[in-house]
């Protein structure tokens, strides 16, 4: 395996170079499909002129200029603007809609459920969520009404002046009351998903008599994604050319198809062109098709274009967030410490509507038993409904709840058996030829033991763990050292990717320049300088002479959504395969030999042009013959390819103000490959100030259902003076089915902060707490509790 | 068209050009800049001057310009991200952020320009805890920051 220092090594040092740091390079990987050996080889062979390398990057020049055009700089002639009235009601039947006096209504136009002109609902997974409430209301901040016109100050006043009246119905507001039931509010039993995962027996375990058995109760909290750019669009809709969306974004197919079914339009009169997006974090994966939908409707009644832009406060309480969790475990662990059986309930609030909650679920419970070889698992999950926003996308996508609560409950079990918990995972960890929960045989070389060496040595972690507890006893400021051991899928789980039948194109130009289409959004992580990376790669170009297309359903084939860690991996390796077809093509045409100058590559591509047009190849994915996976029972390859981290995590906690700070962090983690080290560190360190602000920071306050702090004022994102120095380390081993060997890192981040920062401030207080985010306020009741426990 | 009655004229000075801004008296900066003068690299991040996104430099402050009313800025000089570069040479930070990864998704860096041009400005060879607070008033979300401090320390060494 081969080290490559990541440049996120805090502020203290300087430039980004990749460093071998080991001297042997372990290039083991699965055996893939005859392609993915060829393409393998290729990669061995080739001598990596751009892969690896901080090239420029292609989206960079604009955004330091303020050049560049995110949706609410864009003007179109005639634009009005739009607004959504939505429910003051957690639940109930709207009775009426009451448009208040001194608002010139005549001016305005206004949209209600009953002038959808086709399927009024967000085409998605169940097709539950209605564009605009119908008679009833399932949660606050529902839409139930449209309004545009030309002038957005009038606008606001209007929106003010609609009284939604309602009879208000039962409400149910989290887990607990979801499944008593204290009402039925969505389906039989307000369940819209259950997962069950088997592995050997777990019954048969629990009254062994050489086991220990350790129980505990975790909980996590919903998470606002926070992009800097609210949700924001512009539609336009003409006869003759159907309905056309401009907006920020990660997935315009998903805007697209929901366009189809709400206008009933054939899909070439739906357009969806994506713009500068300001960042998405899975908060733009579902919600742009309602906020489309909307603008739509308004631009198709109004026959005017218009821009839907959210300001702060609705963006925070209307649209979704991470789901709230709540996960039992129960262990079986020998005395020397081996782990013979876990059961895991893990259980998601998701919600007023199903929306992606079923796949959210999935995630969540595969990465529930984490990278430990235990011969006995039943892993039962379930998400639930309630009367809130509807739950979404949010980094990580499941896997972060599940994560901590194994993460924090291993750190339990360590202690019950009186092991440390390192030499608790130590005896546990999954290495190569062992299954996970799944059944899925790991195919590659896993070193976790490695990983979490150099974890250890990169952060003094034996020293700093004894020296803390000895100067910790008398002191104000009491300092703790903790760890989190993980792996994350990349790509969409089990059957996903198949289902999703991926394609992407590459074309040549008459002058020899190469353009990607796909539709995988840029939104931050480096989407375009990536694969401009792996086709120059790929085609031995120059990297100058690679152009990615702007995602435009109208130019782009669809390449899937830009979610789950699947565009470098999966999505760049069908830019790889695209881009050699244009290779393969030029060769066939007897145009170019094997190896070839920039100059008679673009000298063949003038002559094929002229001779047969267009040169454009488009590839659909494929899935790996070896991976297999049962739909039904759950079992089997659930991903083509995991990373594997370690994360350390340095505590300060302060007994007079009750804060908790992160000092220190180390993030250690095996990514495939690193295509460009600047932007895999920027994700990463990006990924874990998220994780340490879901951890310590952010809390959503819920109030009948409604977020009661949606302003940035009262709900806190890290700043700048929050966040410790993250220092970064990618180890390589090269992924046969990844571009260049690469696998899929955007949410791994995400994954160790929050138990790795809990494991770390129960080294410092001795508390044992099992929930995030953990307030002051929280870390003031436990202490407080032990200074009034210890004065009886 | 007639306009509406009740706006001022605001003579002031915009990247370096003198100009006549006609604006409400507490419209915020934020929008004037933006749909008055078409300056639409001033961002609006939260309406409330928290996250710093809408940040630009009035006499040389820091100031947050959706907080900003326009009849403030009477007389006064106005920078904002387009006026950082010379012409097609970027400005020492720019270019840093640009080769240091500190702009992912781009929303925050026209205010982080702002605020770490007039960070070195005052503060030419800033320690760590100069940076960190310098930046304090200007929220990233992509980051983690790491990238946006090594932008910083690269531009002060040019």
């Amino acid at each position: 395996m081969r080290e490559c220092d990541g440049g996120g090594r805090g502020i203290d040092r300087g430039d980004a170079r990749c460093v071998k740091l080991a001297a042997i390079i372990v290039r083991s990987s699965r055996k893939g499909n005859k392609e993915d050996r060829q393409t393998n080889r290729m990669t061995l062979s080739t001598k990596d002129r751009l892969v690896g390398r901080p090239v420029p990057r292609k989206e960079g020049r604009a955004k330091v200029t303020g050049a560049a055009r995110y949706v609410d700089d864009l003007v179109l002639p005639g634009m009005l603007h739009g607004v959504t009235v939505r429910s003051p009601f957690p639940r109930g039947r709207i009775t009426g809609v009451h448009f208040g006096e001194g608002i010139p209504w005549d001016e305005f136009t206004v949209v209600t459920a009953r002038d959808v002109p086709g399927h009024n609902y967000v085409a998605l997974i169940l097709n539950d969520q209605p564009y605009l409430a119908d008679r009833v209301v399932n949660h606050a901040e529902e839409p139930v009404l449209l309004l545009a016109h030309a002038d957005k100050y009038l606008l606001e006043e209007a929106r003010r002046a609609v009284k939604i009246e309602a009879e208000p119905l039962p409400a149910v507001f989290d887990i607990e009351e979801s499944l008593e039931p204290k009402e039925i509010i969505w389906g039989a039993d307000n369940v819209f998903k259950t997962f069950l995962v088997e592995k050997g027996k777990v019954e048969e375990v629990w009254d062994r008599g050489d086991v220990v058995v350790v129980e505990g109760e975790y909980r996590t909290g919903a998470q606002e994604q926070l992009y800097i750019e609210t949700n924001g669009v512009i539609a336009e809709v003409s006869p003759e050319t159907g309905v056309t969306v401009r907006g920020s974004m990660q997935c315009p197919y998903y805007v697209h198809k929901a366009l189809v079914k709400l206008f009933d339009l054939p899909e070439d009169k739906v357009r969806v062109i994506q713009t500068e997006t300001g960042g998405g974090f899975g908060g733009k994966e579902e919600y742009p098709s309602m906020i489309a939908g909307h603008a739509a409707l308004l631009a198709w009644k109004s026959g005017r274009p218009v821009k839907m832009v959210y300001d702060r406060a609705e963006d925070m309480v209307a649209t979704t967030k991470r789901h709230p969790s709540r996960t039992r475990h129960r262990t079986a662990v020998t005395r020397g410490g081996k782990l013979v059986g876990m059961e895991i309930d893990f259980d998601i609030d998701g919600g007023a509507y199903a929306t992606l909650s079923s796949v959210v679920l999935s995630r969540g419970t595969i990465h529930a038993a984490g990278p430990y070889n235990c011969p006995n698992v039943r892993i039962r999950s379930r998400a639930v409904a309630t009367n809130v926003p509807p739950h979404g996308a949010f980094r990580g996508f499941g896997a972060p709840q599940s994560i901590f609560a194994l993460e924090r409950h291993l750190d339990k079990v360590a202690a019950a058996v009186g092991l440390t918990p390192e030499e608790l995972r130590r005896r546990n960890f999954i290495t190569k030829g062992e299954t996970t929960a799944t059944g899925q045989v790991i195919r590659e070389d896993v070193d976790l033991p490695g990983l979490l060496d150099r974890a250890f040595e990169l952060t003094d972690y034996q020293s700093k763990r004894e020296r803390f507890a000895r100067e910790n006893e008398g002191a104000r400021r009491k300092r703790g050292i903790g760890f989190a051991t993980f792996m994350h899928g990349a790509g969409f789980t089990g059957s996903g990717e198949k289902y999703l039948q991926s394609i992407v194109g590459c074309e040549a130009t008459a002058e020899g320049r190469v353009r990607v289409l796909a539709a995988s959004t840029e939104i931050g992580q480096g989407t375009k300088t990536v694969f401009a990376q792996i086709a120059a790669e790929a085609l031995g170009l120059d990297y100058e002479t690679v152009e990615v297309v702007q995602p435009d359903t109208a130019d782009v084939p669809n390449s899937g959504p830009t979610v789950a860690s699947r565009t470098t991996m999966i999505v760049g390796k069908l830019v790889e395969s695209a881009a050699l077809q244009l290779r393969e093509t030029l060769k066939g045409a007897g145009l170019i030999s094997d190896s070839y100058t920039q100059s008679e590559w673009a000298r063949a591509c003038g002559e094929y042009t002229s001779r047969h047009g267009a040169l454009r190849k488009h590839v659909q994915y494929q899935q790996p013959a070896e991976i297999e996976w049962d739909d039904e029972r759950y079992r089997g390859d659930a991903y083509g390819a995991y990373a594997w981290a370690v994360y350390v995590a340095e505590v300060s906690v302060d007994t007079l103000t009750y804060e908790a700070r992160v000092e220190d962090f180390v993030a250690v983690q095996e990514v495939g490959r690193v295509i460009h080290p600047v932007l895999a560190a920027g994700q990463i360190e990006g990924g874990v100030a998220q994780g340490i602000g879901w951890t310590l920071y952010e809390n959503v306050v819920w109030r009948g259902g409604r977020m009661a702090n949606g302003q940035m004022t009262n709900y806190i994102i890290p700043t700048s003076a929050d966040i410790p120095p993250i220092r970064v380390h990618f180890f390589e081993n090269p992924y046969a089915g990844g571009p260049g060997g690469a696998k899929g890192i955007g949410e791994l981040p995400m994954d160790g902060p929050a138990p790795a920062i809990l494991n770390a401030v129960e080294h410092a207080t001795g508390h044992a707490f099992d929930f995030v985010p953990l307030t002051p306020e929280a870390v003031m009741d436990a202490l407080e509790g032990e200074t009034a426990g210890a004065a009886k | 068209m007639s306009e509406s009655p009740g706006k001022i004229s605001v003579p002031c000075d915009v990247n370096g050009e003198a100009v006549t801004l006609r604006a409400y008296p507490f419209a915020r900066l934020l929008d004037v800049l933006r749909e008055e003068l078409k300056l639409t690299g001033t961002k609006e991040g939260c309406g409330e001057g928290e996250c710093g996104a809408c940040s630009v430099l009035l006499d040389g402050e820091l100031v947050n310009s959706c907080l900003v009313p326009a009849a403030q800025v009477e007389g006064a000089n106005i920078q904002t991200v387009e006026g950082v570069a010379d012409g097609e040479r970027l400005h020492a930070v720019q270019q840093a952020m640009l080769e240091s990864g500190g702009a992912q998704c781009g929303i925050c860096t026209p205010g982080m320009v702002l605020a770490a041009v007039n960070l070195l400005r005052h503060t030419p060879d800033p320690t760590e805890a100069d940076i960190r607070e310098g930046l304090a008033g200007n929220l990233c979300r992509c980051t983690g920051y790491m990238k946006i401090f090594d932008a910083v320390i690269h531009a002060c060494k040019k």
